[in-house]
Parts: C-alpha cells; sequence; structure tokens
C-alpha cells in the first residue's frame, strides 16, 4: 500500500504544486536602456514569460530576443544579427529564487522589498545576478519588480570600437512582472 | 474533511522539494514565431550599382553620397584615377516596410533619376524561400543643349527602367540574387536599340559581423553587334558601422544609375580599365517606431 501511495502521492502534490502556488504572467514587460551623451538606446517587450512559485520563492523569466523593438528599426536589426545574435541565441532566460521570502506574505496587499538572485543567461552566456527587486501584492494580484545594471562584456557581447561612443558598456534591465490573478 | 486540507498543505510542502531540478517555465517557454521574415541578405539597398532585394525601414531616409573615380591604370599623374570623381546624390525614403522611393542626381551626363522599390514578397522562414522585389525608375539628362542645329527635345532625354529581383538569403553568410531588368531609352544612336535586356547577378559573403563582400555583375543580353558598351561588373566589401554602410569597391562602370551602368559602361575588365568607386549611406530615422506598450 505504501509503495502504490508513495508515486500517486508525488503526482498529487506536482499538480497541486503548480496549480496552487505558482503565478504565472505572459506578458512580462523587459525594458534596457544604454546611455552615453552620443545616444540613448532603448528597448522593451511586453511578451516575457515568467513563473513564481510562492511557497519556495523560485522566480524564472524567459523571454525572445526578437519580441525586444526598437524606436529605430536599423538599431533593432543590429541589436539581433550583430549584438545579440538572435537567430543563434534566440531565448534570454532568468532562473532564481526570492533570497527572502519571509518578508512577503501574498494574501496581503503590501510592497515587500527582497532581494533575488539568480542565473540570467544572455547570448547563451550565464552569470549569476543578485538585485533588490519589490513585490507588490495589490486584491489578490502579484507583481515582481527590479532593476539591475550587467556589463555586456560578461555577456560576450561586442561593441565595435567605431560605435564604443554611442552603446554603453553597461546595460540597465527593468523588468516588471504582472502575474496573472489566481483563480 | 480536515484531514484532507491537512493533507493538501502537506502535499503543498512536499511538492517544490522533487520539484527544485525542474525549470518552473518547463512547456511555458516562449516559442519563436513559425513564420519569421528573413532580414540582412545585404547590408544595403544596394548590391554595388543595382538595387539589392533589402529595402530601408518604414520612416527612414537614406542619404546615399556615391562616387566612381577614374581609370586606376592612368597611372600616377592621374592619381590612379583619384584626380577625377563623378558622383551621384541621392536621396531614399522608406514609405512602407516594403516601399521605398527615391531621387537623384548624378554628374555623368547631368543625370535625374527617381525609383520605386516595391517588396511583393518576402523570403521569411516557415514562409517563402525567395525574397521578390520590383523596381521602376526613370531618368533624365539635364545637359544643355550646345548644337545649335540640333534639336534635343525632353522625351529623348528621358529613359526607363523596370526590375524584378528575386533573392535568397541561404545562409546568415551567403545571398544571392538574380534581376531581369528592361531599360528602355526614348533615343539612342544609329545602330543601337531602345530596349535593353540584362540580367542582374548580385551576391554577398560575409566575412565577419560588419564586413562583407560583395559582387554586382550585369551582363547585357542583346547587345547590339557593333556596340562598343561592356557588362558592368564591381566587386567590392561592405562595411558597417552603427547607421552608416560604407561601400567600397572596384568596378568597370561609371554610372549610378541603370540606365548609366547598364547601357552606358565603355571599359572592361579584360584591359585593366579599372576604377575606384564608394558609396556611403548615412540612415536617419524620421518617423520613429510606435513604441509598443
Amino acid at each position: 500500500m505504501k509503495l502504490v501511495g508513495f508515486p500517486l502521492l508525488l503526482m498529487l502534490t506536482f499538480i497541486a504544486s503548480s496549480a496552487q502556488d505558482r503565478l504565472l504572467t505572459r506578458n512580462g514587460s523587459i525594458s534596457f536602456y544604454s546611455r552615453t551623451s552620443l545616444e540613448d538606446i532603448e528597448a522593451n517587450t511586453q511578451t516575457a514569460v515568467s513563473v513564481l512559485d510562492k511557497k519556495t520563492g523560485q522566480l524564472e523569466f524567459s523571454v525572445l530576443i526578437k519580441s525586444f523593438t526598437f524606436e529605430k528599426a536599423l538599431m533593432q536589426e543590429h541589436f539581433n544579427e550583430n549584438y545579440l545574435e538572435s537567430d543563434q541565441f534566440p531565448k534570454s532566460i532568468f532562473r532564481g529564487r526570492i533570497e527572502d521570502l519571509s518578508k512577503v506574505s501574498f494574501d496581503k496587499n503590501g510592497r515587500y522589498a527582497v532581494s533575488v538572485t539568480g542565473e540570467l543567461t544572455i547570448h547563451g552566456q550565464s552569470q549569476t545576478v543578485t538585485t533588490p527587486a519589490i513585490i507588490t501584492v495589490l486584491d489578490g494580484v502579484a507583481s515582481a519588480n527590479a532593476e539591475f545594471n550587467i556589463v555586456l562584456a560578461d555577456y560576450k557581447i561586442t561593441i565595435p570600437s567605431l560605435v564604443q561612443d554611442k552603446v554603453s558598456k553597461t546595460v540597465r534591465i527593468a523588468v516588471n512582472l504582472k502575474y496573472q490573478a489566481q483563480p | 474533511m480536515k484531514f484532507i486540507a491537512t493533507a493538501f498543505v502537506v502535499l503543498i510542502t512536499l511538492g517544490p522539494v522533487h520539484a527544485q531540478d525542474d525549470s518552473l517555465l518547463k512547456g511555458l517557454e516562449p516559442v519563436p514565431a513559425k513564420k519569421e521574415y528573413v532580414t540582412n541578405a545585404f547590408k544595403s539597398s544596394r548590391v554595388v550599382n543595382g538595387h539589392s532585394m533589402e529595402l530601408i525601414g518604414k520612416g527612414v531616409l537614406d542619404v546615399r553620397i556615391l562616387h566612381r573615380f577614374g581609370l586606376i591604370n592612368d597611372g600616377v599623374s592621374e592619381w590612379f584615377g583619384l584626380d577625377q570623381a563623378s558622383m551621384r546624390m541621392g536621396f531614399d525614403y522608406g514609405l512602407g516596410k516594403n516601399l521605398t522611393i527615391g531621387i537623384g542626381r548624378t554628374t555623368f551626363k547631368k543625370e535625374l533619376d527617381g525609383f520605386i522599390k516595391w517588396r511583393i514578397v518576402r523570403q521569411a522562414t516557415g514562409g517563402s524561400p525567395l525574397s521578390l522585389v520590383f523596381v521602376t525608375g526613370v531618368s533624365a539628362y539635364t545637359f544643355k543643349n550646345t548644337d545649335p542645329q540640333k534639336e534635343v527635345k525632353f522625351s529623348s532625354r528621358v529613359g526607363y527602367y523596370y526590375q524584378s529581383i528575386f533573392g535568397r538569403k541561404f545562409s546568415k553568410r551567403f545571398s544571392f540574387q538574380l534581376s531581369p531588368t528592361l531599360v528602355h531609352r526614348n533615343q539612342v544612336e544609329p545602330g543601337d536599340v531602345n530596349d535593353v535586356y540584362a540580367i542582374g547577378i548580385g551576391t554577398r559573403f560575409k566575412l565577419s559581423k560588419r564586413t562583407a563582400f560583395v559582387v554586382d555583375y550585369f551582363p547585357v543580353l542583346n547587345r547590339p553587334a557593333n556596340s562598343t558598351t561592356t557588362n558592368s561588373l564591381s566587386i567590392g566589401f561592405d562595411i558597417e558601422t552603427g547607421g552608416h554602410v560604407f561601400q567600397l569597391h572596384f568596378s568597370n562602370s561609371t554610372g549610378m544609375n541603370e540606365r548609366a551602368f547598364i547601357t552606358d559602361t565603355h571599359d572592361s575588365w579584360g584591359k585593366g580599365e579599372i576604377r575606384f568607386g564608394f558609396n556611403l549611406s548615412r540612415v536617419f530615422t524620421v518617423k520613429k517606431n510606435q513604441k509598443a506598450g
């Protein structure tokens, strides 16, 4: 009986855990900014997919590089072709967790300042990122917001010397994930 | 009932432990669109002289400064041709992502030209294997007639061209296109033909992220036997730096519009009659993209 029960239990836990504890969004917003005295570059996507596990604090998001839109068509072309090489590395992924999950209560309205640590993969290169983040709970809807800087060289994104004054070596990334309300 | 609830809580807390290794996003990750347009088959909207299968973006102004120098084999006294230059200043504008218009003026025969370029089919993964682009243009000499015996009507200064470009980006590096072209000139010398048929062959091989090797060849199919014209062949390098594209090349033609380089090229690679030239393209985003969201 015990032997039969255990796999069943595992199955049940999986179902229970995914249905109850995991918050999902398919239209997370991610923006990035490169500011130099010569040129400001920014791009945004609204199609990041993210899951946040309320029980474990695990937080992941994945985004298609080609979904980023720029003001200038040529920038978008160069971003995909020369910098991020999106045909070769179509996605960027973050896998991490909220370090101080105990501060957050998902049932109560509030803004909770937390720290998130995880592995960010861009351009096929993975780096550990730690950033302060804000979890906001408003009427049962949770959002996660964070802004942090990355150094392009860490992800093997090279800037040719001819445009090095126009593209910042450090890029600011803003993540804004508003999770779907749970039924 | 209470027992079930307790069991549930236990199950919930247990759940993540075994799910640890799995990605939370398993089965949820965004998938690239099945149909995706192929971009950057060529660095520029021209291979060298001829139109490439690429169009400039919507709301983009492409200012193009072209130079063709003298013959390299004129030697050191002419500084290998660099002492003399023929130039074209052109302005192309992207009315839509599939529609570009452009005007230009060339010092060679003081010619004005304009064109409309329309992409009918765009190569896409999971879509068409080819891009099909149609270009039509008009040109007119504006030089003053100095021969009082001869009347030159405006219509006799005018020429037209119609071109279909069938192009494909075969790999990240290699692109190839064929462009059957008809150039019509309203007035020609006796013995010459008004309608000239040519088939453009253009190819690009990328050498690095920002440089490419290009060949642009326009064999004429119906050249009269006594004609002194030759087929335009240009070989060069594209160098891209942000909003600029520099196209440096060697060519046997001076013409910088379709009438001129297809039907008015007289030098020959075989005789060493080669000249240096460059195209400088600088794009300005006149109308910015509506930002998403």
